[in-house]
């Protein structure tokens, strides 16, 4: 599934091999995030036997990141910056405007799984604050009507 | 791409670039804000509308120009004319005044504000007058994909001199000699640093450019790694070549996706000329980088921490020493020198310029010049690079063009969720690292966000606090509890259950957590509480013993009434209001107080400001518990 000697490039070769089975562990993460949208248990379970790293281990540290999900995301993907600049300039409101219509807290996926709300700390548009990232699109300078319209895109997708 | 196989041909490339035939050139902004504001389509729109007309022009697609606020950014050369806010429907007009008739399209021109004469330049901008560009000198005039884009404008001709004319020592003396002190926040000299990982007792050393930028509201390292990656590896090989090291990481924050894109780009166009891998540009130096990812938590940007992330564990922080730079601290133990990408990218400047001018710049103890990421509630979000000296009324008056709306000033916060917030008293302060460490914020990694009246400045501290809370990794009692509890207090002074006493509580487990953390998060966390309580004092006691938020931001305090003269009537308030506290008089609306829970509903569901939140005076509270 992952190739240690790769993905460690020519650093590789200063290191023991427990040494680079271990480093390469976060990346699988991300590798295996990207092609399942989350860390299914299954694939960590391979990965631990793989990387002959105890599976309490590769849990405890894949939980320690906050990038990394234990269950299934929507197909749709909203996130809203609540970085300090968004957050000055009302992105508690957005939270609690898609809270609201979607029906869900922020963190969580819609029980019919058409989206996933969640919030990050800066996605480096500040100017365009408050900023929501739409799977993976950066919507800026929202207002009200802006966000609604947003919503209603994402329920017309599912329909 | 051929690699060079000595400095002469690195010379050589960089003189055939030069003589290259120049056709007009649009240099359209792929940062990511100009990006959200669609500049990819102003890209295509500009291919498609030079073919249809057979203009002969190049487009090139730079980094970040620091205006973010009035994206997608356009510039024109030869002429020098400046737009802002281009859509792909303006491009037609735009290329047939400017290249058809030479003369600036004026609607899409820089203005102040509507009232205001358009301005054709961007050296006649206000925002960029102040300004002093050194570390950004090149983004938005380069192609931050194209590694002979960075050659033909004089990049790696610091790596250059030092690989021809300078020994180690000599790199490793000027840098010292420049005093460049650490821009990722606490200031520390790079120069002592290398000389520390140089002294270190190994044949193998590493180095770690730290992109991490966890500060939740900057983005400073982002645009030089999106915008002008090649400064970054340059910095790092020059680092390597002082120092002896042979492999470098770029620890680089996840949320940063075309980073990591136009890092990757640098790096193996970088190997493909021959200025990484194996002996560079013929001689016996070898050093390699790899990008490593970040995954979400604010800790790995402190540097044991990262060095814990890149290893592939848990982010957790330890104590030191062993230092990085000590055999058995680095990572897998390896001497490391860890840098911020800023100060890395300082380094080439600094080689190909001499010391001497650095110093010229900036203040005598902190030379040379500090980005900002300068946002919140000014009329230009930007990104700002500033001599250090300036003054904080500088940047928010003179570049960030005063206060949005043109409401009153409170406060500025500077250096991220470990930094604290100056009043307005305090706006003449110089901005260096010590005097602002001494104002009782810091300089931090560069973060600096504006608020104004409508702002509360419990809440402020209420948030930045929460950040850290949620980020601490949790190793430590002191911060994992202390935090916490902090929260609380201001959790219960913001919803109108503060008590007599809470202040002073705040003020002691603040300290108590400063002193007992074992990591810089858990020793600043209470920075943003501790200075607001210092200068803004006043706002925490309304809350507490007047039970009143004067910005109207924390709900459940105040009396809220409606102003009868203002109201027209439209019955919005009671249709938001869940808890029908909101009644119909015979042609007035009234708030039912026994029924209130003060939620904001109606507040916000206002369309005229009629609802007001008004500061309860027949209510006694007695301060002698
Ligand atoms: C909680 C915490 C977060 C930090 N985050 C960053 C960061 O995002 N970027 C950064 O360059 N330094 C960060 N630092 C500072 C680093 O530990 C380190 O001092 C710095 O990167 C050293 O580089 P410099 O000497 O070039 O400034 C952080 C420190 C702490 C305690
Ligand atoms: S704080 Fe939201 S984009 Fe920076």
């Amino acid at each position: 599934m992952i190739n240690v000697q790769e993905e460690m490039e020519i650093v590789g070769d200063i290191l023991t091999d427990e040494q680079k089975r271990r480093a390469v562990l976060i990346h699988a993460f991300h590798k295996i995030q990207k092609e399942n949208n989350y860390l299914p248990e299954d694939k960590l379970v391979a990965l631990s036997e793989e990387l002959n790293i105890p599976l309490s281990d590769v849990y405890s540290t894949a939980s320690f990141y906050k990038q990394f999900y234990f269950k299934p995301r929507g197909r749709n993907i909203v996130c809203v910056c609540v970085g300090t600049a968004c957050h000055v300039r009302g992105a508690q409101d957005v939270v609690h405007q898609l809270e609201k219509d979607f029906g869900i807290k922020a963190g969580e996926t819609a029980s019919d799984m058409s989206v996933t709300l969640e919030t990050v700390g800066c996605v480096g548009c500040c100017g365009l604050a408050p900023v929501l990232v739409v799977n993976e699109e950066i919507v800026g300078e929202l207002t009200k009507a802006k966000t609604e319209g947003i919503i209603d895109s994402i329920t017309q997708i599912q329909r | 791409m051929e690699r060079l196989k000595n400095i002469d041909d690195l010379k050589r490339l960089r003189d055939a670039l030069n003589i290259e035939i120049t056709r007009p050139v649009l240099e359209v902004c792929g940062g990511s804000a100009c990006r959200a504001g669609g500049s990819k389509k102003v890209v295509l729109a500009v291919k498609n509308e030079a073919d249809i007309r057979g203009i002969d022009l190049e487009v090139k697609v730079t980094g970040c120009r620091g205006l973010c606020s009035k994206g997608p950014n356009v510039k024109v050369r030869p002429h020098g004319y400046f737009y802002t806010r281009v859509k792909p429907d303006m491009v037609a007009s735009l290329l047939g005044y400017t290249i058809g008739a030479n003369t600036p399209f004026r609607p899409l021109l820089y203005r102040d504000d509507i009232l205001s004469e358009p301005i054709e330049k961007v050296e006649d901008i206000p925002l960029y007058k102040k300004q002093f560009r050194l570390v950004l000198r090149h983004n938005g005039r380069i192609d931050p994909k194209s590694i002979t884009d960075y050659i033909k404008i004089g990049g790696y001709s610091a790596l250059q001199k030092a690989l021809s004319s300078m020994t180690p020592d000599d790199v490793l003396n000027e840098i010292d000699k420049a005093n460049l002190r650490g821009r990722g926040g606490a200031g520390f000299p790079a120069g002592k640093k290398w000389k520390h990982t140089k002294s270190a007792k190994s044949d193998i050393k590493l180095i770690v450019a730290n992109g991490d930028e966890g500060d939740p509201g900057a983005f400073m390292d982002r645009s030089i790694m999106e915008g002008n990656p090649h400064s970054l590896l340059e910095g790092m090989l020059l680092n390597a070549y002082a120092i002896g090291a042979q492999y470098g990481f770029i620890y680089v924050r996840h949320e940063y996706p075309l980073a990591v894109e136009n890092l990757n780009a640098a790096i193996s166009e970088a190997r493909e000329l021959g200025l990484l891998g194996k002996n560079i540009l013929g001689i016996d130096f070898s050093f390699d980088i790899s990008i490593r990812e970040g995954a979400g938590a604010f800790v790995c940007g402190e540097s044991t921490a990262l060095i814990a992330s890149i290893e592939g564990a848990r982010g957790f922080p330890r104590p030191r020493p062993p230092r990085l730079s000590e055999v058995g601290g680095g990572v897998w133990g390896y001497p490391t020198n860890l840098n911020n990408i800023e100060t890395f990218a300082n380094v080439p400047i600094i080689i190909e310029k001499g010391a001497d001018y650095f110093l010229s710049i900036g203040t005598e103890s902190s030379p040379g010049t500090k980005v900002f990421a300068l946002a919140g509630k000014v009329k230009n979000s930007c990104l700002v690079e500033v001599p250090m000296g300036i003054t904080l009324r500088e940047i928010v008056y003179d570049i960030g063009g005063g206060i949005l709306g043109n409401k009153k000033f409170k406060a500025i916060q500077t250096g991220g969720p470990s930094g604290g917030c100056l009043p307005e008293g305090m706006l003449d302060t110089p901005v260096d690292f010590d005097t602002l460490t001494k104002a009782g914020s810091m300089m931090g990694s560069g973060g600096m966000i504006v608020l104004d009246e409508d702002n509360c400045m419990v809440d402020v501290a209420k948030y930045f606090l929460s950040f850290c809370q949620s980020e601490s990794c949790g190793k430590c009692p002191p911060c994992r509890i202390g935090t916490y509890q902090m929260l609380q207090i201001l959790e219960r002074i913001t919803t109108g259950k503060g008590e007599h006493g809470d202040i002073g509580r705040l003020e002691e487990i603040g300290k108590k957590v400063v002193e007992g953390s074992l990591c810089g998060l858990g020793n600043s966390a209470p920075n943003p509480v501790l200075s607001t309580i210092k200068y803004f004092r006043q706002e925490y006691e309304e809350h507490i013993y007047d039970k009143y938020c004067r910005s109207k931001t924390c709900a459940g305090l105040g009396l809220y009434v409606i102003d009868d003269e203002a109201c027209f009537l439209c019955g919005l308030c009671k249709e938001a209001c869940s808890f029908d506290a909101i009644k119909e008089g015979k042609d007035k609306f009234f708030i039912d107080q026994d029924y209130c829970t003060k939620c904001k509903a109606c507040y916000t569901a206002c369309p005229i400001e009629a609802v007001k939140i008004e500061k309860k005076t027949s209510v006694k509270v007695s301060k002698s518990h």
